[in-house]
């Protein structure tokens, strides 16, 4: 992170974001009455490490093994053409793919639903699944979709000057959700 | 256009020199020094500039009869008149071929015509340039434009038979053989200079042993049978080499090179555009340094231009499809200047020696009343041209007086620059613009 | 990255790691799934525009493209030979008339590539099919993503490159992308076929094909045409098969982990023997369906993202 983040203010400390985790994963199961044909799926970057925790904590839960994977929605984007083309992320659905299966899509910030609108259409390709949900650690509001989220970390109301930064430990080095202005840094998770 | 204009140049250097003035009247020059006599003569103030004797392009291409929407007798004289030429060698390969006594006049009689620049045209070698058998060499001597120097160019005379029996028959005329120096077989299909560069861009190789083994063989034939030999643009070091040793030796050859092999190396291929393709191909830097001193120690004994119109779109396509060839009249001067005087090789003198005198010599059209090449003196002929070696420009092929646009330097900022043009003492140009 | 991707001496390590990475990840979006299409080009259109007959580049092209949702036409402008050559010029004016987006282009000139790119005729981007003896830089990234599936980085791997290297524009861009890629090449052929000052090429030459085998980690063969030796560059068939063909004896003096490639079409029984050529450890068929992973690849990084006009414009915000 080679961005100066001593302007931002923390939102969610590494505990809140733990136990947001265990809370969500708890609801994941109840909502689905069980972890019978549960497939998580990341949506890169930071959607991933947070689909796996995820997952292990259901697993825990269960003690079942719970497929995990990632999609990357790049090339679903609707606008790839206001950018330069972008790497693609690694996509990776588990061997059993997602016919059939509850799909419950993960990502770290929930702002226009572009991205979600993006990965159903990706999914679509992949294949039939029976149901789709969706989990994220942060829902910032400002939706310019009719897409929901039906399990979120923590409500954050936000102005679209802020910038919602999200810290993972496999990716960052560490665990924090930072709120900060938009005009201290580059326009990142901009609709 | 009067014949009998009367002019005063003032204050030109000649030949490089001091200045003096110089007095033009009645188509010769009557008078080099100071406090002449100027009546009835428009003075010109050429002070800073240099004087040199009208230059003789051994080496044009005129495309008329044939491909007049490359080029005509008309257009390419206009050229020539503006790169400071009063006359000019019109290559055979035209359409139909410069082969008879018909063609040869029909080239020179529009030259008349036309009235920029004495064209004085160049004589195929073999009939229709195929190679065969020898065309009426004699009849196109004996002809109205008197041709003395017969060449293939274009086309190398490779059979080695039929070289030496030209090299011979023309002796009773006193006549030359220039030969284009590229042995067919080694040079097949091929596009650039074969060097790394051709390897990597995947263009066909010209080899310079292609051009080298010709010359040597050339040489070795004409002292064999005692017969003036002109090699047309010699392009490498090799050949450079070659053609020094013979002359140590003492035997009758001459040599010339163009103002692109000067220049230009084979880097600009890399770019794939075809204004760059020609033939002999454009050579490395150590060819260029070689040429340059060649020419400067005398082996190489003359600049020609090699002037090759072609219309846009035999340059504007892919690199194998395009034209052999580039535009040399209206920048010899200046390249020649940036290469040769500028870099302190040459004197303005030797410039005069190798761009006018040596070329009107080995034509053999330095004597007679039409006489070219001959020296600022009173007396001779008012074949002058002006230049104005600290004027720089930046060339713009579309202002050109050639009806092609295949301009090499285009974009280039070169010095020098012809000022003013007087052929037997009428100017064909005149502040830099034609008359 | 590149705009036009014309030859691959224009490829930092960086780009070329680019295009192989996506073209991995092409690979494994691609195979096995219900769907194969993805919406990334769609309203892009993409021209295929052989100059030059080339059924299999042509269609590889045809099919990454679709699966990437462009629309493609195929313009054959085969018989607009070299001799009629500013066709390339006019040719290019149509297509930049039908708003072509990107076009693939297969010529016999060398160059023709480059210029199209660069005259100014046509706005497109330009991906380089094969150009006359120049190079085919697709081919040598299928090549190279082969390589590395199979061997892993190519970062001195020793991949030695066997026959007509004077005529082929697959050795050409093998060459630089090989030796960007940090592999160790070796060129292997009768002199007749190196080109002249291929001692100043990035490159290990040898003339013994014996003498390069047991350290090799890959061998790619070149198609050799047998008109060839109407020229003298070589004396017979026969001759070249036995000096530098790839036949089970010389096969098995090869590490056994290392693979055999050829860019095909083969000649069977020149330079390439077919028990050789249908073994296990040669890849010449995975090849042929990598090729369509690395054009999907270079096809989405030079047509998916922002044209010119709006980068510029995201850069001047920022």
């Amino acid at each position: 992170m080679s961005r100066d983040l001593s302007d931002f203010r923390t939102v969610l400390s590494e505990d809140e974001i733990s136990r947001a985790l265990s809370r969500m994963a708890h609801e994941v199961v109840e909502r689905n009455k069980g972890a019978a044909d549960l497939v998580i799926l990341g949506i890169p970057s930071r959607g991933v490490p947070l689909a796996q925790r995820l997952a292990t904590r259901i697993a825990s839960v269960e003690n079942v093994p719970i497929p995990v994977g990632a999609l990357d929605v790049t090339m679903y984007r609707d606008d790839l053409r206001l950018r330069p083309a972008r790497a693609l992320e690694r996509t990776d659905i588990p061997a059993g793919g997602v016919d059939g299966r509850t799909v419950v899509l993960v990502d770290d910030v929930l702002y226009s639903g572009r991205t979600i609108r993006a990965a159903l259409t990706a999914l679509d390709d992949i294949g039939r699944p029976h149901a789709v949900r969706l989990a994220v650690l942060v829902d910032r509001g400002h939706r310019e979709l009719p897409i929901r989220a039906d399990h979120v970390g923590k409500n954050l109301p936000t102005s679209m000057r802020e910038n919602v930064k999200v810290l993972l430990e496999e990716v960052d080095g560490r665990d924090s959700v930072l709120l900060g202005d938009v005009s201290a840094t580059r326009a990142e998770g901009t609709p | 256009m009067s014949e009998h204009q009367t002019t005063l140049i003032t204050g030109a250097r000649i030949l490089g020199g001091e200045p003096a003035d110089l007095l033009l009247r009645d188509g010769v020059i009557a008078g080099v020094g100071q406090g002449l006599d100027d009546t009835g003569a428009t003075i010109l103030d050429a002070a800073g500039l240099v004087v040199l004797p009208g230059l003789v392009d051994l080496h044009t291409h005129l495309r008329e009869p044939g491909r007049e929407d490359a080029e005509t007798v008309l257009t390419g004289t206009q050229a020539a008149a503006m790169g400071g030429f009063t006359a000019v060698h019109a290559m055979a390969n035209t359409e139909p071929v410069a082969d008879t006594a018909g063609v040869v006049e029909q080239v020179w009689r529009l030259g008349r015509e036309a009235g920029y620049a004495d064209v004085r045209p160049v004589g195929a070698v073999t009939v229709g340039l195929a190679g065969q058998r020898l065309a009426e060499l004699g009849a196109m001597a004996d002809s109205a434009a008197g041709v003395r120097v017969f060449s293939d160019d274009g086309h190398c005379v490779s059979d080695a038979v039929l070289m030496r029996r030209a090299l011979e028959y023309v002796k009773a005329f006193d006549g030359v053989v220039a030969q284009h120096a590229q042995e067919p077989r080694l040079t097949e299909g091929a596009q650039m200079n074969e060097s790394v560069l051709s390897g990597q861009l995947g263009l066909r190789g010209w080899p310079c042993v292609a051009e080298e083994a010709i010359i040597a063989r050339d040489i070795l034939l004409a002292a064999h049978v005692g017969s003036r030999l002109h090699i047309c643009h010699l392009s490498t070091q090799g050949s450079v080499e070659i053609v020094r040793l013979a002359k140590q030796r003492g035997l009758p050859v001459t040599a010339e090179v163009t103002p692109h092999h000067l220049l230009l190396t084979e880097d600009l291929v890399a770019s794939y555009d075809a204004r760059y393709k020609v033939n002999p191909p454009l050579r490395s830097a150590d060819d260029v340094a070689a040429v340059r001193a060649g020419l400067a120690d005398g082996t190489i004994d003359i600049v020609a231009t090699d002037h090759a119109p072609h219309p846009v779109e035999d340059k504007e396509c892919e690199w194998d499809a395009a034209a052999f060839g580039m535009l040399g009249l209206e920048t010899a001067i200046s390249v020649v200047q940036h290469t040769m005087v500028d870099t302190g090789l040459l004197n303005w003198a030797g410039v005069a020696e190798r761009m006018s005198s040596a070329p009107a010599r080995i034509g053999r059209c330095d004597t007679g009343d039409d006489a070219q090449g001959r020296p600022l003196a009173v007396g001779e002929p008012a074949n002058v041209v002006l230049v104005d070696p600290s004027a720089s420009r930046t060339v713009d092929s579309t202002a050109s007086a050639s009806l092609s646009r295949n301009n090499p330097y285009e974009g280039m900022k070169l010095p020098g620059g012809v000022v003013a043009t007087f052929l037997r003492g009428r100017p064909t140009v005149s502040d830099g613009a034609l008359v | 990255m590149i705009r036009h991707l014309l030859s691959t001496a224009d490829l930092s390590r960086a780009d070329a790691l680019l295009i192989l990475d996506t073209a991995e990840e092409m690979a494994r979006l691609t195979a096995g799934r219900s769907v194969k299409k993805l919406p990334t080009l769609r309203g892009r259109t993409v021209v295929n525009l052989f100059f030059e007959d080339s059924t299999r580049t042509r269609t590889s092209f045809e099919v990454a493209a679709k699966r990437l949702s462009a629309d493609v036409v195929n313009f054959s402008a085969k018989g607009s030979s070299v001799s009629k050559g500013e066709s390339l010029k006019d040719t290019a004016l149509t297509l930049a008339a039908m708003g072509a987006d990107g076009v693939v282009v297969r010529h016999a000139a060398s160059g023709a590539a480059y210029r199209l790119a660069t005259s100014g005729w046509i706005d497109a981007r330009v991906l380089n099919a094969g150009d006359g003896t120049h190079e085919h830089p697709t081919q040598a990234l299928l090549d190279a993503f082969t390589i590395r599936r199979h061997l892993g980085p190519l970062d001195g791997r020793r991949i030695v490159i066997v026959g007509d290297v004077i005529h082929s524009r697959v050795a050409r861009s093998n060459v630089a992308l090989l030796s960007t890629l940090g592999a160790d090449v070796v060129l292997v052929a009768p002199p007749t076929l190196l080109p002249l000052g291929v001692e100043q090429w990035p490159v290990e030459v040898a003339y013994d094909l014996d003498g390069v085998l047991a350290d090799a980690d890959a061998v790619m063969m070149l198609r050799v045409q047998r008109e060839r030796m109407n020229a003298a560059f070589f004396p017979s068939a026969r001759e070249y098969s036995r000096r530098y063909g790839l036949d089970v004896r010389r096969f098995a003096r090869l590490p056994e982990s290392a693979i055999v490639l050829h860019p095909g079409p083969m000649n069977r029984g020149m330079e390439i023997t077919a028990d050789v050529a249908d073994s296990p450890r040669s890849v010449i068929v995975e090849q042929v369906s990598n090729g369509v992973y690395v054009r999907m690849a270079a096809l989405y990084l030079m047509l998916a993202g922002a044209d010119d006009d709006v980068m510029s414009a995201q850069e001047g915000a920022a």
